[in-house]
Formats: C-alpha cells, sequence, structure tokens
C-alpha cells in the first residue's frame, strides 16, 4: 500500500505495468483517483457524477479476475472518465444541461461498452459546456470548470472537465467529444494530448449529438504511449453507426519509437498571421525544429481557404444541431415545464427554461439558415465552402505527411472574459475546426509553457484515417523535446 | 444579405419553438445579425460549379439487415418521461389543428 | 359555368419489413401501447438511424412496377416541425433525390385505358399514434408505430374524378398486394390516401389553388370525399369566391370536409440531409437484381390468362383480381382441371364460401390439386355437379380429399344403366298420373317424374343417364 499515494500521477500504461507485476492492484489505482479527486476537485471542478462505489466494485471484481490468472483486457483497471455527453447505463447523462438533468439512459454507447469490455474502471461524468458548445466550459449549466493551470482561467471547451480531469491527475485518461475543436483546445488549455480522430473513426452511437457532420469521439491521455493505447481500443467500425468507416484499424502502439527521418512537416502559411500569439508561435516553431533535428523535412504549404472555417462552421453546426437538439420537448425524457398546459406550452415553455442561453442561440442561428428561403445562401454555400476546405486538404497532404499548427490562437483565457462575446468565444476555433470540416484526424499536444507558467499546444494533422503517422510523430517529438512539461501546481 | 429584422427573430424562434422576452429578441437579433454579418464573408468565394459536400466520408450503402432485435421493456422506455400512464407518455391535450 | 376537376394523390403505405425501418423493433400492428420501442425510435439522445435494407429493396420493387426510374443517387433528409406524434421531431424521409421517380400507372376506367403518371415515390418513417379517450383529459403518445417503414408515392394531377381517384387506388393496391410488400389496410392505417383537388373552367390549362384532404380510412371514403371537395370549390367559385389553398380534414360520420387551421410557419420544413445515413447508390445490378424477383403483374397475367385460356375479359379481371386468387387458379390448372370449369367453380361456389367464411384464399384448408380432382370427378362422371357443391362444402370445412369424401358419403353417381332403369320404372308404377299426362302430350310432367328419380337415388342419378332412360321408358306403351 506504500505507493497508493503517488498511483493517480501515472500513465496509464504505467498504471498497466504496475498492475501486471503485481505492484498494486486495480482498487489502489482506483482508490488513489478518488482521493485525488478528493482532495483537487472542489477547485477544479471537473465532475459532475462520480461514481466511487460503482469504480472500487467494478476494480475490486477486475482484481479478482486478475487473481485468477485471467486477461480483462488492455485496460484493466485503468481510471477512465467520460464526458456527460456519452450514454452510460450507470448514473445520469445530463450534457450539463438543465434540460437534461439527471437523465438515465436506457442503453450505452458503443465506445462505452467497448472501454468496460477493455477493463476500464470506469470513474464518473465531467463537466461540459453545454450539449458541447461552447469553448471555456462556461456554458454548463452547473458549474464552470477550473484550469488546473490557474484557478483563475478557463479549462477551454467544450471537453473543458475532461481535458481538467487528465491534467489534474483526477483521471488516467477521459474521453470526450470534439466539433470544432472541443477536445484539441481544451487539451492545450490544459497541457495534455487530446485527439480528435479521422470523422468515421470512431463509433459516434451513444454520444450526445451536437452537428452530426463533425462530432467525434476522442481522448485525453498524459502521454503519446497512453494514446496508442486507448486508440487501439475505441477505433473500428460498428454496426450500429453508418457513418463509422469499414477500414483495418492498426495497432497504434507500432508507431511509437519510431522515426521520422522520412516525414515532411508542412506549415500552412495561413496559420501564422498576426493573430497568433508571439509567444505561441515560438513554441510551436520550436516545437517543430525538434521535430527537424530528428530529420523531419519542413514545408511550407497553403490552406487558401482557412480564413473561411469559422463561417462555415458556424453555419453548418448550428443548422445540424437546431434538428438535433429538437428532440428535448420534456415528452420521452427531460426537464418539462410545470405551467404547460397546451403541447405548444409543453415545447417552448420546457425548451426556454431548459435550454442555456447559447444553446438557445445557435438553434435560433441553425433554424434561422435553414429557414424557406435561407438554404441556399447559408447552408448549401456553406457545404460548398466545405468541399473547398476538404480539397485544400487533399492537395496539401500531396506534399506533405502532416500538418503542424499552434492549437490555439493564445494560451487559456480569464473565466468570464469572453462569455459575452459570442463572436469572439467562435473565434478561438480558428485553428481547429478546419479538421472537422474536412473530417481529418488532429491531436493536440504540449509544447511548453507561457511566461506566465500556462500550457500551450501543438496541433499535429495527419491524412484521414492516418492516425499512425500523427501518433508517430507525436511520440517522436514527445521523446526528443528536451523538457519535462511538468505538472499543474494545484497542491 | 439582407439584415435580420425582429419579425425574422420571432418568426425563427416560433419554427424553433422557443418563447423569448422582449429583451432577448432585441439581444438575439444584435447577436445574430453580428455573426450573420460575419458569415457574409462567404460570398467573397465564387462557388458555381463547385458540388456541395453531402458527407465528408466516400462511402454509400450502409444498411441493417431486416432481423428482428428487440425493443425495450415498457418501464425501461418510460421511465424518464415526466408524465405517463404506464402505457402511454402523456402530454396536454392535443388540439384538432397543429 | 362547366369545371373540369384536376386531382392528384398521395398515399402513403407501410412496408411490412419484419423489423421497423431504422432499428431493430418488430413491425406490428396492434401490439400493447410502448411495446415495440426502442432507444433508436424513441429519440433517445445519442441514438443513430441505421437503414433496413428490406425496405430499400421493396421500395425499389414498387417503383420498378411503377415503371419509376430508380435513381442511381439518393440520400435521407430530415424534415423538420414539432409535433406529439414525433420521437425526434423530424422526420426522416427523402426530400429532392427521391428513389423512385417518374413513372407511370395504367387504370381503365369507363372501358377506357388511362396513364396516370407518378411524380415520385420516397422512403420515411411513420410516426407515433396518438390517442385522445385516455379519460384523464390529456393525449397520450405510443411510439409502438414511430420508425414503421413508409412508401409515400405521389401522382402528377392527372386525375379528373373521383371515379378515376378510385380506379387508381385500386390499381395501386393490387400491384402492392402483387407484390406482396404492405397489407394495404385503409382501417388500420397501413395505407393512407390524401388526395388534392382543385377545379378549372372546361378547357383552361391552368390550375386551379388545390386543398388537400387527410384522416381517410376507406376508397369509398377518398371518393365521397373528393366529390364533396368538387362541390365545394364549385359553390365558392360559382358565388365568385376564392378558395383557400389549406389542408382539410374527412369527417366519415358527417360527410364533409373540415379545414385545419395550421400556422403558415407549419410548412417551413427546413429540410436538409440527414448526416447520419450515407448516400443510397442503386447500380444497374442491383435494379435487375430486384427487377428479376418481381412477380408478373396484374395488367399482363390478366391479359396472359385470358388469351392463355379463353377466357372472358370479365372472367380474366376476376380471377387476376389478387394475386393469390390468381395463383390458386393456375395451380388448379397445372393439376390438371380445364380452364372454364376451374374458372367457374373459382369465381362461384369456391368464392362464395371464402366470402361467406371471410378466409383468404391463401389461408383456405382446399388445395388447387384437390379442386382440379374434384373437376376431374365431375368430368368422368363419377359424381354429378350437384352433388360437387356439397362435396366442394364439405371438403372447405375438412380439407379432406375430394375422393376419400366421396367414398366416405357414398356420393359416387348411380349410372348403371338398369339400376335406374328398375328405379325409374318403379317411379313410373307409384305415379301413374303424371306418366298418363305425359303420354296425352302435357311433356311438363316429365319435370315431375325427373325429381322423383332423382330423391330416390338421392341424388346421386346420373342425370344424362336418368333422362335418357325416362324418354326411352315414357315412349313405350
Ligand atoms: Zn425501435
Amino acid at each position: 500500500m506504500t505507493m497508493t499515494l503517488d498511483l493517480h500521477s501515472r500513465t496509464a500504461h504505467e498504471l498497466r505495468d504496475a498492475l501486471r507485476s503485481g505492484e498494486t492492484t486495480a482498487v489502489e489505482i482506483a482508490q488513489s483517483y478518488l482521493d485525488r479527486i478528493a482532495d483537487v476537485d472542489s477547485r477544479v471542478m471537473a465532475y459532475l457524477d462520480l461514481w466511487e462505489e460503482y469504480a472500487l466494485e467494478e476494480a475490486g471484481a477486475l482484481d479478482e479476475r486478475l487473481a485468477k490468472g485471467e486477461d480483462p483486457g488492455p485496460l484493466a483497471g485503468i481510471p477512465i472518465a467520460l464526458k456527460d455527453n456519452f450514454c452510460t447505463t450507470h448514473g445520469t447523462t445530463g450534457c450539463a444541461s438543465r434540460i437534461l438533468r439527471n437523465f438515465e439512459s436506457p442503453y450505452e454507447g458503443t465506445v462505452v461498452t467497448r472501454l468496460k469490455d477493455a477493463g476500464a474502471v470506469l470513474l464518473g461524468k465531467l463537466n461540459m459546456d453545454e450539449f458541447a458548445m461552447g469553448s471555456s466550459t462556461e456554458n454548463s449549466s452547473v458549474q464552470p470548470t477550473h484550469n488546473p493551470w490557474d484557478i483563475d482561467r478557463v479549462p477551454g471547451g467544450s471537453s473543458g472537465g475532461a481535458a481538467a480531469s487528465v491534467a489534474a491527475d483526477e483521471a488516467a485518461i477521459a474521453l470526450g467529444s470534439d466539433t470544432g475543436g472541443s477536445i484539441r483546445q481544451p487539451a492545450a488549455f490544459c497541457g495534455c494530448i487530446g485527439m480528435k480522430p479521422t470523422y468515421g473513426r470512431v463509433s459516434r452511437y451513444g454520444l450526445v449529438a451536437f452537428a452530426s457532420s463533425l462530432d467525434q469521439i476522442g481522448p485525453f491521455t498524459k502521454d503519446v504511449e497512453d494514446l496508442a493505447l486507448i486508440m487501439n481500443v475505441i477505433c473500428g467500425r460498428d454496426p450500429l453507426d453508418a457513418t463509422s468507416a469499414d477500414l483495418p484499424v492498426p495497432d497504434y502502439s507500432e508507431s511509437l519509437g519510431r522515426e521520422v527521418s522520412d516525414i515532411t512537416i508542412g506549415l500552412p502559411k495561413e496559420f501564422y498571421t498576426d493573430a497568433l500569439n508571439d509567444e505561441m508561435r515560438a513554441k510551436v516553431d520550436a516545437a517543430v525544429a525538434v521535430l527537424k533535428e530528428q530529420g523531419a523535412r519542413v514545408i511550407e504549404v497553403s490552406l487558401p481557404h482557412t480564413d473561411y472555417g469559422i463561417a462555415v462552421y458556424y453555419i453548418i453546426a448550428p443548422a445540424e444541431a437546431s434538428a438535433n437538439l429538437a428532440r428535448f420537448d420534456g415528452v420521452r425524457y427531460g426537464f418539462r415545464h410545470p405551467d404547460a398546459k397546451t403541447v405548444e406550452d409543453l415545447y417552448k415553455l420546457s425548451k426556454s427554461e431548459g435550454f442555456g442561453r447559447e444553446v438557445q442561440r445557435r438553434i435560433m442561428l441553425g433554424t434561422y439558415v435553414l429557414s424557406s428561403g435561407y438554404y441556399d445562401a447559408y447552408y448549401l454555400k456553406a457545404q460548398k465552402v466545405r468541399a473547398l476546405i476538404r480539397q485544400d486538404f487533399d492537395r496539401a497532404f500531396e506534399q506533405c505527411d502532416v500538418i503542424i499548427t499552434p492549437t490555439t490562437p493564445t494560451a487559456a483565457f480569464k473565466l468570464n472574459e469572453k462569455i459575452d462575446d459570442p463572436l469572439q468565444m467562435y473565434l478561438n476555433d480558428v485553428y481547429t475546426n478546419s479538421a472537422n470540416l474536412a473530417g481529418v484526424p488532429g491531436v493536440s499536444i504540449p509544447c511548453g509553457l507561457t511566461d506566465t507558467g500556462l500550457p500551450a499546444g501543438m496541433q499535429i494533422i495527419g491524412k484521414p484515417f492516418d492516425e499512425e503517422t500523427i501518433i508517430r510523430v507525436a511520440h517522436a517529438y514527445e521523446r526528443n523535446r528536451g523538457f519535462d512539461p511538468g505538472k499543474p501546481p494545484l497542491e | 444579405m439582407a439584415r435580420i429584422t425582429l419579425e425574422d427573430v420571432e418568426y425563427v424562434a416560433g419554427l424553433a419553438q422557443l418563447t423569448l422576452d422582449d429583451q432577448a429578441k432585441q439581444r438575439l437579433l444584435k447577436e445574430m445579425g453580428e455573426i450573420l454579418a460575419y458569415v457574409d464573408k462567404l460570398n467573397e468565394l465564387d462557388t458555381d460549379g463547385i458540388e456541395p459536400m453531402m458527407h465528408v466520408l466516400d462511402i454509400s450503402n450502409v444498411f441493417r439487415e431486416d432481423v428482428v432485435t428487440g425493443s425495450l421493456d415498457r418501464d425501461a422506455a418510460l421511465r424518464n418521461a415526466p408524465k405517463t400512464d404506464g402505457e402511454y407518455f402523456l402530454v396536454p391535450r392535443i388540439l384538432d389543428t397543429e | 359555368m362547366e369545371y373540369e376537376p384536376v386531382i392528384g394523390m398521395e398515399v402513403h403505405v407501410e412496408i411490412s419489413t419484419k423489423s421497423k425501418v431504422f432499428c431493430g423493433c418488430a413491425n406490428e400492428f396492434d401490439a400493447p401501447p410502448n411495446t415495440h420501442v426502442c432507444p433508436i425510435c424513441l429519440g433517445m439522445p445519442g441514438v443513430l438511424p441505421m437503414l433496413n435494407r428490406a425496405m430499400v429493396e421493396a421500395s425499389i420493387a414498387v417503383g420498378l412496377a411503377l415503371d419509376c426510374t430508380i435513381s442511381r443517387w439518393s440520400k435521407m433528409d430530415r424534415k423538420n416541425y414539432f409535433y406529439p406524434d414525433q420521437s425526434k421531431n423530424y422526420q426522416i424521409s427523402q426530400y429532392d433525390l427521391p428513389l423512385c421517380h417518374d413513372g407511370h400507372l395504367d387504370i381503365e376506367v369507363g372501358g377506357e385505358t388511362r396513364r396516370i403518371r407518378i411524380r415520385r415515390a420516397h422512403m420515411e418513417e411513420d410516426t407515433a399514434r396518438n390517442v385522445h379517450t385516455l379519460g384523464s383529459g390529456e393525449s397520450g403518445v405510443d411510439f409502438n408505430r414511430c420508425g414503421v417503414p413508409l412508401l409515400e408515392i405521389v401522382t402528377e394531377p392527372d386525375l379528373h374524378s373521383a371515379e378515376e381517384a378510385h380506379a387508381y387506388l385500386t390499381a395501386l393496391k393490387q400491384i402492392l398486394e402483387y407484390l406482396d410488400v404492405s397489407d394495404c389496410n385503409m382501417e388500420e392505417g397501413s395505407l393512407r390516401a390524401e388526395p388534392n383537388i382543385s377545379i378549372r373552367p372546361k378547357g383552361s390549362e391552368e390550375l386551379g389553388t388545390k386543398s388537400e384532404v387527410k384522416n381517410i380510412a376507406s376508397f369509398s371514403g377518398v371518393q365521397k370525399a373528393i366529390e364533396f371537395e368538387i362541390r365545394r370549390h364549385k359553390k365558392i367559385l360559382d358565388e365568385g369566391g376564392a378558395v383557400q389553398q389549406e389542408t382539410r380534414g374527412w369527417d366519415a360520420d358527417k360527410g364533409l370536409t373540415i379545414g385545419q387551421r395550421l400556422k403558415e410557419s407549419a410548412h417551413d420544413y427546413r429540410y436538409f440531409p440527414e448526416p447520419d445515413l450515407v448516400p443510397i447508390v442503386v447500380d444497374q445490378a442491383w435494379e435487375d437484381t430486384i427487377r428479376e424477383t418481381l412477380p408478373e403483374l396484374p395488367l399482363p397475367r390478366r391479359a396472359r390468362i385470358r388469351e392463355a385460356y379463353a377466357l372472358s375479359e370479365f372472367d380474366a379481371g376476376v380471377i387476376t383480381a389478387t394475386k393469390p386468387m390468381a395463383d390458386f387458379y393456375e395451380a388448379t390448372l397445372s393439376a390438371g382441371a380445364p380452364p372454364k370449369q376451374a374458372a367457374n367453380w373459382l369465381m362461384g361456389d369456391f368464392q362464395a364460401l371464402l366470402s361467406d367464411s371471410k378466409t383468404e384464399i391463401q389461408e383456405n384448408k382446399i388445395s388447387p390439386e384437390q379442386l382440379a380432382e374434384m373437376i376431374a370427378l365431375i368430368e368422368d362422371a363419377t359424381i354429378s355437379g350437384k352433388i360437387a357443391k356439397d362435396l366442394l362444402a364439405e371438403m372447405f370445412d375438412t380439407g379432406k380429399d375430394p375422393k376419400a369424401l366421396v367414398e366416405e358419403k357414398g356420393l359416387v353417381q348411380i349410372s348403371d344403366a338398369g339400376e335406374l332403369e328398375a328405379m325409374i320404372r318403379e317411379v313410373m308404377e307409384s305415379h301413374p298420373g303424371p306418366v298418363a299426362d305425359f303420354r296425352s302430350g302435357k311433356h311438363k310432367a316429365k319435370g315431375f317424374l325427373v325429381g322423383q328419380v332423382m330423391k330416390l337415388t338421392k341424388g346421386k342419378g346420373n342425370p344424362q343417364l336418368v333422362n335418357k332412360i325416362l324418354d326411352e321408358e315414357l315412349e313405350k306403351t
């Protein structure tokens, strides 16, 4: 029991090894994480629903299986937490929304089942912007989450709880969802790794939809080896998701420890503009230099329609969301306004009180751009420009293997700093949303701390379904960056 | 693009089944106006002849086979409902007009 | 003024797949409320639809039967509107690229063939059922029907009378039944017809303003509703008014339509492509495979049967009215029955037995082979036609073979001349009056004597032989 105290600070693969060697038990690991949560979550506020008893029971059952010599799977005993938009049959699935508070899903999402089948110990549900709409997790109807590196700053969003939980050692791995940057941006703000796989790589069945053509599930991890570990479990075709690709999934752990001398890195000139903060730019330049030193070739590429990404995104995402969120009407589940005397009241009162301001804004915007007379001018136009954005990536990838950009133009901003200016908040996604529009995979990996001690993130974008190369480049950087990004000063 | 009007905001709120007070309408008028003005930049691009993207994936014909795989127990189906009689989901009386 | 009605028809057909269109719930009518529901058809958060292949194939089959072009590339769309019969508050349907389009269906009205153009046939999901009779003053929602596969078939406005509309629906239903893709039961709602009606001055090319009628539960209701609307439109126009474009509900009890006051925004459906489903690509090979499985359709089958078996137009029409009937008929012929006799029995006594007992031909106990065997027993004079009527009823009740029944009940016809002669003499001896009457020229008396003979033979006397011997005996003096 002597090691219990530091188990939570280890990576998932270290925990796996400790468990297999008999150094510790799944219960000890789970307890260490629960202790850590008890210690710091009152400040970080990452968890919405903590499954203390459940986690210990599951861990106990795993220990019994291990004692019998069984192999409970590649994630045996690893404490994992989930964004609150993953449907789970244990606990609640609320999307941090008033309209879905206390919702108990009658079914479990495909990825959740895969985690359980791989032996993961689920710790609970994590805070988020309501229905994943936001970039700061301030749109949670329950609570704001705080950045572990600076309690006065946002963790990013919408998967802010997931990023913060991994950064603060409150989970070994967390899963989130990324529609316009909702994994990569908070990973960058919180100093952990966050990956959005290729659209179609991970089943969306059981992920409460925000924008169906953009949403993708992905992991937050403490290092690249853990990224390979979790990707091996969650990727692959699902017969319940028509948009999940029927392609073979490689063993991502084989991308670890490999050279990058045959890799060409593209730096899109449209990303390195005046909007990029000098300090962030310097961090990414240094990171690229590390890879160059390892033999990678670096060239400039062009993604000419980058500047239109946000505009396309803020037409398509709200349009899809306006339909996806229509089902929350107080009939089959969710909040119903007690004063509703007619069906129309039932809808109007329940929605107006159940949805927060940002969600209503996007429903309005999405409804407007789809409404009679505006479809061609907005939605159809946006889908055409989206095709151009995809084409940009296809062309760039004819010249390079990965594209490297900063993940965000600045480091984490302060709580309440942008909450009253939706357009400024939206512009936060400027470096991340084009990967969603094009459907390509991307990861954010920590590339140092700013002078004020805030993490900076580098984004590595890959070809469709080529997460292997991203992991290979990310791992090469991680091994050779020459510094330890350290832990947030929460103690 | 024509500027969004208060009538548009009210019409769209009706479509979306949201009820807005005057303050919310004015706020949304301003915010939506700003966002729509921003997205107007798409009109800088000539997209004639460009096929709109329907799907980022180039796949088609993904079907399920016609097999009955079962349903939920009624109790499970109704469990999250705000109001039921044990058989039906209940809503305020639906009038003949929509 | 003289007006010409212009009518288009929208028909929603529930396709009888085993499971629903986007989930694995059973597609069954009449289950207890909310027992054929799952997270997907209840529109739970996070679920995704998965299109049922059998629905696509059935829809293509219908499209081919209606001579439609099958889209090489089509997609599903979301149709957005709020109503408590929806589980997602959008319906997955097809908007601008239906699976089938530009077909036609030929109908016959008043001895004339009319070609009705089919504009499109597209796939969608059915909605939940609302009940308003729970006593609590509230409405209940039953999602069993939600997600049942629905094919919407839309005509061009090519119909010009209630009678034509009725003929169109009859022909369409016949095709759907031939394809065995739907129960086509209007009372149960598995076939729903919604006519849209406008009228215009005779000779005018311009279309008038149309009204659409919903909530009709029978073909005759469709006919009556159209007739009502034509009268209503005429009255409005004759009085100098203008017809409102609107949706009206049919009140079968009162025999009239009532306007359903819809908000203008109710029709702003905000269609957009369903991002959760991928495109449907039907190549020539797939289309051909489905075409090969199509049964012979009603019109060509009627023509072939009429010609091949030398039946009247009317008989061929009755025989091919339903596919099971036509199949039964041809199977009876395959078992050796002569075409005319088989048709007569099928359309006459057999049909009466089916109607009286409300039995479907495919569910009845008599097999085509048994019917052919019974007809053979008449042909070889083993039984009389009169006996056969009773025999058929017996077969219908028991399902036993006709030969076995004939033996069991001793129904074999008496064709032994000696035996009959003895019986005829007996009758003549006991009825000297009628015999004398006949011989004095009152030939009507013979009928009485035949009756007496048949009575004595318990109906088993071979009628031709009885007549022949009686004639001979009466000639003798
Ligand atoms: Zn279902």
